[in-house]
């Protein structure tokens, strides 16, 4: 883990346990998760004992206290989503990828997870991809969208090994998920 | 933006931006919300742009990049002023007719236009569209006349003129005094009269006092905080400008749900963005009043809605509640008299300080007075952010504004006020939006969720599924709450997977009713709502679940079978190929068969077969 990026998050934080969730959003937006060691600097900079920073980090949904995939498919199970079929799309996605939500399929490349809410209820059932949302979902497109992302994952694997066996390369990093 | 130091400065600004505004004849208003963006936006907004320049246009034609404009159902869509025509589901494809066409030579492009799906026609501008005809738009409006990233937008249509006019002539008692006769009331979900509120804590003792706006929108299937933040955050800063004034604050928060991410950044470039002209900090409008905002992000739970589980989330700790025997108008964040209001609540603040009391109190029913907006949603043709008068029946929104429903199917209630609200059933449609007859009926407003079902909701499964919610949200901190909320869970599920007994139906009232009378917060006395509206309207479905075994609605998986109907069926191997659990198996252009043995009852088949050949029954 690189800490050289906690310390700036951290910067001027110093002796502000108030600070504690604004610096967990922080540490969740760069490390994609709360690393164990980060709760430790947290709670030494901030002066909240390291109880209270696992308590808040996991208690708030917005915190996951390990990696999520590369993907992180996220279904809305919103009211207005849940009336439009979003169970459907949950189905499809556990299936498909063979994880519950929370869960990490074992190549690293997606996880799902359930949000009470996205707010843009009158385009439901909505799931988002990472940062892109996809409207008045069917089974059948996240089919096909989970099948595109493993296509050209597959397709990028592939293209690292090329270019291995072309000219020496790190393969093993080229091909590594994250 | 140069510093306004007075309300000179202020009347100077915004005749000088109204002069700019007059430069470029023509506007395009497109909606960059995160529905609409959903729906892709931002490629058309790229395409028209790089039109408007090759067309070198992009001197004479505003480009205007706003926030929602309610009828996220046919976004992206767009207004162009003058003429207030209005297109709807644009394509980045259809950027060059806008701009040639429409822009240029001023003709209509039909293809563009909304059709109306009762009469058929071609509707022309946005103000004829009944969705839009039937509404009172005083908050929403506003979203249309501003770019959420430009504070010169507001100041130019009269922004802060509020803020000037109560330092300038009003003492916190006056301005306390008219929000009171406004019968401003609290948009979050209690309704709690505002005006009382402000004054209990302008009478708290104390020097460092602090307002709230709680942007912590949980209720799922409702976003109404997150248009007006995102689309306006300018007008929901004065009004809490204006509070801080009134109840004698100088700290303020905005805690906003970090799911929103463009209400974030709005709410925070706001704030910059007014610290830099001098419309927060010290000697505001060259007064003695000094003022700051920070923006927190929320942790995502359910539970900081309350006031006090905020207020503990704000402080940096878990967001629990504590008990309210002193209120938190006395002793709130950090044990100091705080203010808490929810986005809409504030946002109605400035029009009630420059057009008065009277002019809101004019709207709405006895006890609920002005607009109030709703978030309209589910089985319903046009859904999308509505704002009507208080008072205006449920059956005007869901089938004048809604259109009705969807795919011919009959319409049997609407869920109000999200978790802690109730189902209502088409025969209670008539009851009017007011904050004391929906919760007579056994809902509530709430913060303005409505969520529209049809046949194929179970309303047992409803129940169920806000237990689930509940139980997942739940902080766990008190015995009722906690375990209550689970108990009531498991005889729900019982029901729902059809061991249900009616005795388990007088166990689930009696459960209801010790959550409701003993629970800590707002959060648990309500949450057995949904089980008892439900268990009142619709008595019906859980007794068909317990002594039929079956769920009229077919959504219930314990109690229906799928099959497939050899007469329908075309044998086209759409369900085939879709079923994750490999159930279904049959030869190309002959009916098909699913293997119950296999069959997970997901129903993603009936989703994709479009003879209607797949059954439940």
């Amino acid at each position: 883990m690189n800490l050289s990026k906690l310390e700036s998050i951290l910067k001027g934080r110093n002796s502000q346990p108030h600070q504690l969730i604004e610096v967990l959003h922080d540490v969740q937006d760069t490390y994609g998760y709360i690393p164990e060691e980060a709760m430790k600097e947290i709670s030494k900079t901030l002066g909240v004992p390291l109880i209270e920073v696992y308590r808040a980090a996991s208690f708030y949904k917005a915190f996951k206290l390990k990696p999520s995939g590369k993907y992180v498919i996220t279904v809305c199970n919103g009211t207005a989503c849940h009336v439009r079929g979003s169970k459907l799309l949950l189905d499809q996605a556990m299936s498909q990828l063979g994880i519950k939500p929370g869960e990490v399929t074992d190549d690293g490349l997606f996880s799902i997870e359930c949000v009470n809410c996205l707010g843009a209820c009158s385009l439901g059932p909505i799931i988002s991809e990472n940062s892109s949302y996809y409207p008045k979902m069917t089974p059948a497109r996240l089919r096909k969208l989970i099948d595109s992302i493993r296509q050209e994952e597959k397709e990028e694997v592939e293209h690292a090994q090329d270019s291995y066996e072309g000219r020496s390369g790190d393969f093993a990093s080229a091909a590594s998920p994250r | 933006m140069h510093k306004i130091a007075t309300r000179e400065d202020l009347e100077t600004s915004r005749r000088q931006l109204l002069l700019d505004r007059k430069k470029t004849d023509k506007t395009i208003i497109l909606c960059g919300d995160t529905a609409c963006k959903a729906a892709h936006s931002q490629e058309v907004i790229d395409a028209i742009n790089k039109e408007l320049l090759m067309q070198e246009m992009d001197a004479t034609v505003q480009l205007r990049v706003t926030g929602c404009h309610g009828f996220c159902e046919q976004g992206p869509v767009a207004v162009i002023e003058p003429g207030n025509i209005f297109y709807c589901r644009i394509t980045p494809e259809d950027a060059h007719d806008i701009v040639t066409k429409t822009l240029r030579d001023g003709e209509i492009i039909e293809r563009l236009l909304y059709t109306d799906p009762v009469s058929g026609e071609r509707i022309q501008t946005e103000a004829e569209i009944p969705f839009y005809k039937a509404q009172d738009r005083q908050l929403l409006s506003k979203n249309k006349e501003v770019n959420p990233c430009s504070i010169e937008d507001y100041i130019a249509i009269g922004g802060y003129t509020a803020l000037a006019k109560v330092i300038d002539n009003l003492s916190p008692e006056e301005i306390i005094h008219e929000i009171k006769v406004s019968g401003l009331r609290g948009r979050g979900g209690g309704g709690f009269p505002t005006g009382r509120k402000w004054l209990e804590c302008y009478e708290a003792p104390g020097d460092e006092k602090y307002v709230i706006c709680n942007a912590d929108e949980g209720d799922p299937g409702a976003y109404m905080d997150r248009c007006v933040l995102e689309g306006n955050p300018y007008l929901v800063l004065e009004g809490m400008m204006i509070g801080a004034y009134a109840v004698g604050a100088t700290k303020g928060y905005v805690y906003v749900r970090n799911e929103y991410p463009l209400a974030v950044k709005h709410a925070r470039l706001a704030v910059q963005q007014a610290r830099k002209c001098g419309l927060l900090g010290e000697d505001i409008l060259g007064s003695s009043f000094s003022f700051d905002v920070d923006v927190a992000r929320g942790g995502g739970a359910f539970v900081c809605g309350e006031s006090t589980a905020l207020m503990a989330s704000l402080e940096g700790k878990v967001g629990e509640p504590r008990p309210k025997d002193v209120h938190t108008v006395v002793d709130g964040l950090w044990h100091k008299p705080t203010t808490l209001n929810n986005v809409e609540t504030w946002a109605n603040v400035p029009f009630i300080i420059l057009n008065g009391a009277s002019w809101f109190a004019s709207k709405g029913t006895k006890g609920s007075k002005g607009t109030k907006i709703l978030a309209l949603t589910g089985r319903i043709k046009n859904t999308g952010l509505v704002e009507v008068a208080m008072g205006t029946p449920i059956r005007h929104i869901v089938f004048d504004i809604g259109g009705g429903a969807i795919n011919g199917k009959a319409i049997k209630a609407v869920q109000t006020g999200g978790p802690s609200g109730g189902c209502l059933p088409v025969d209670k449609f008539d009851l009017p939006v007011d904050f004391d007859v929906l919760y007579e009926a056994g809902s509530m407003v709430g913060s303005g969720g409505m969520v529209v079902m049809d046949e194929t909701s179970c309303m047992v499964d409803v129940a169920k599924y806000f237990l689930t919610f509940l139980q997942d949200e739940s902080c766990g901190l008190c015995a009722p709450c906690r375990l209550g909320i689970d108990r009531m869970l498991e005889i729900i599920t019982d029901i729902t997977e059809g061991r249900g007994t009616l005795e388990q139906i007088d166990l689930l009232e009696d459960l209801a009713d010790t959550v409701t009378q003993t629970s800590l917060c707002g959060l648990g006395k309500t949450a057995a709502n949904p089980v008892l509206s439900t268990l009142r309207y619709f008595r019906e479905e859980y007794e068909a679940h317990i002594i039929n075994k079956e769920c009229p609605a077919g959504v219930c998986k314990a109690l229906i079978e799928y099959s497939i109907d050899p007469e329908k069926c075309t044998g086209c191997g759409r369900c085939k190929r879709a079923c994750i659990h490999d159930a279904i198996s049959g030869e190309k252009k002959e009916p098909h068969v699913i293997n119950p043995e296999l069959c997970q009852k997901c129903g993603i088949c009936r989703s994709e077969c479009e003879f209607e050949a797949i059954q439940v029954k």
